[in-house]
């Protein structure tokens, strides 16, 4: 049994991230889509705050919200007109986009519905501390993650050459 | 009432399918990345959930997640880079005016 007050939390986060995720692809400005779409960033590092994940959702906020919602910003100003609004979608395109979008909604929630069964209540853990999350990004034994952070650090470094590279005026 | 797993599937699952939406239907470049990273959050999100709802004592869906925003962070840099790239030499973002690979 939930107390009244994560039940309240709950239902603002889980209607901040419908509405803001519908928002964000039917609005015809932009610079209003990037907007929404930090708000739905925002409204999932709560649900990873609400599940004890806190250093997930410090990450979520810093990289996504900091990092990406920036860099899209600036492309968007770079790129268009800020008042500038797309045209009107042709209907054949909506439609195609609903059928699609409709499709995968029925077929997923059909199968997550006919199976509630399976899932319990939040079971009782306590959040992974920091000095476990750090032994684990840094350790080489079973259940630690050595290999991947050091690949993912040679990704960034390609990406930061790459994005260099092909931005960079000839 | 309880909050269990599925509560927090449906959200994530609309938001997949949002993204879905707006991939087919946007035409701006920029709006289409807007949807990708709409999806790929639903999915980080599905990650975390089974994680803490299935296997509570183990960490391997948060981990995959982190790991994940580290890859969505560079591939958006590396995509906004391109997209400016082709901005300068064509003058547009939209997908319908970028048909041929070299001018």
């Amino acid at each position: 049994m939930e107390s009244v007050g994560s039940i309240i939390l709950y239902v603002i986060v889980a209607a901040a991230i419908i509405i803001f995720s519908v928002l964000a692809v039917t609005t015809r400005k932009i610079l209003r889509a990037a907007t929404y779409l930090l708000f739905t960033l925002f409204a999932a590092a709560v649900v990873y705050f609400m599940l004890d994940y806190e250093f997930l959702g410090a990450v979520q906020i810093a990289v996504y919200a900091g990092g990406i919602v920036v860099l899209f910003v600036f492309a968007i100003l770079l790129t268009s007109h800020p008042g500038h609004s797309s045209e009107r979608l042709t209907s054949k395109r909506r439609v195609l986009g609903l059928i699609a979008s409709v499709a995968m909604l029925c077929v997923t929630g059909y199968s997550l519905l006919s199976r509630c069964g399976l899932f319990a209540a939040k079971p009782e853990a306590a959040a992974p501390d920091m000095q476990t999350i750090g032994q684990a990004m840094m350790g080489t034994g079973e259940g630690q993650y050595l290999l991947p952070f050091e690949a993912v650090s040679v990704l960034l470094l390609a990406c930061i050459i790459g994005g260099v590279v092909v931005a960079r005026k000839r | 009432m309880e909050i269990n797993a599925l509560y927090y599937l449906i959200p994530s699952l609309i938001m997949f399918c949002c993204g879905l939406y707006g991939f087919v239907t946007r035409r701006n470049m920029i709006a289409m990345l807007i949807s990708l990273e709409l999806m790929l959050n639903a999915v980080d999100m599905n990650f975390v959930i089974f994680n803490r709802f299935l296997f509570p004592e183990q960490m391997e869906g948060m981990m995959f997640t982190l790991f994940a925003i580290a890859i969505a962070a560079a591939e958006t840099a590396l995509a906004i880079a391109i997209i400016i790239n082709v901005f300068r030499s064509v003058n547009n973002v939209d997908v319908r005016e970028l048909n041929k690979l070299k001018f």
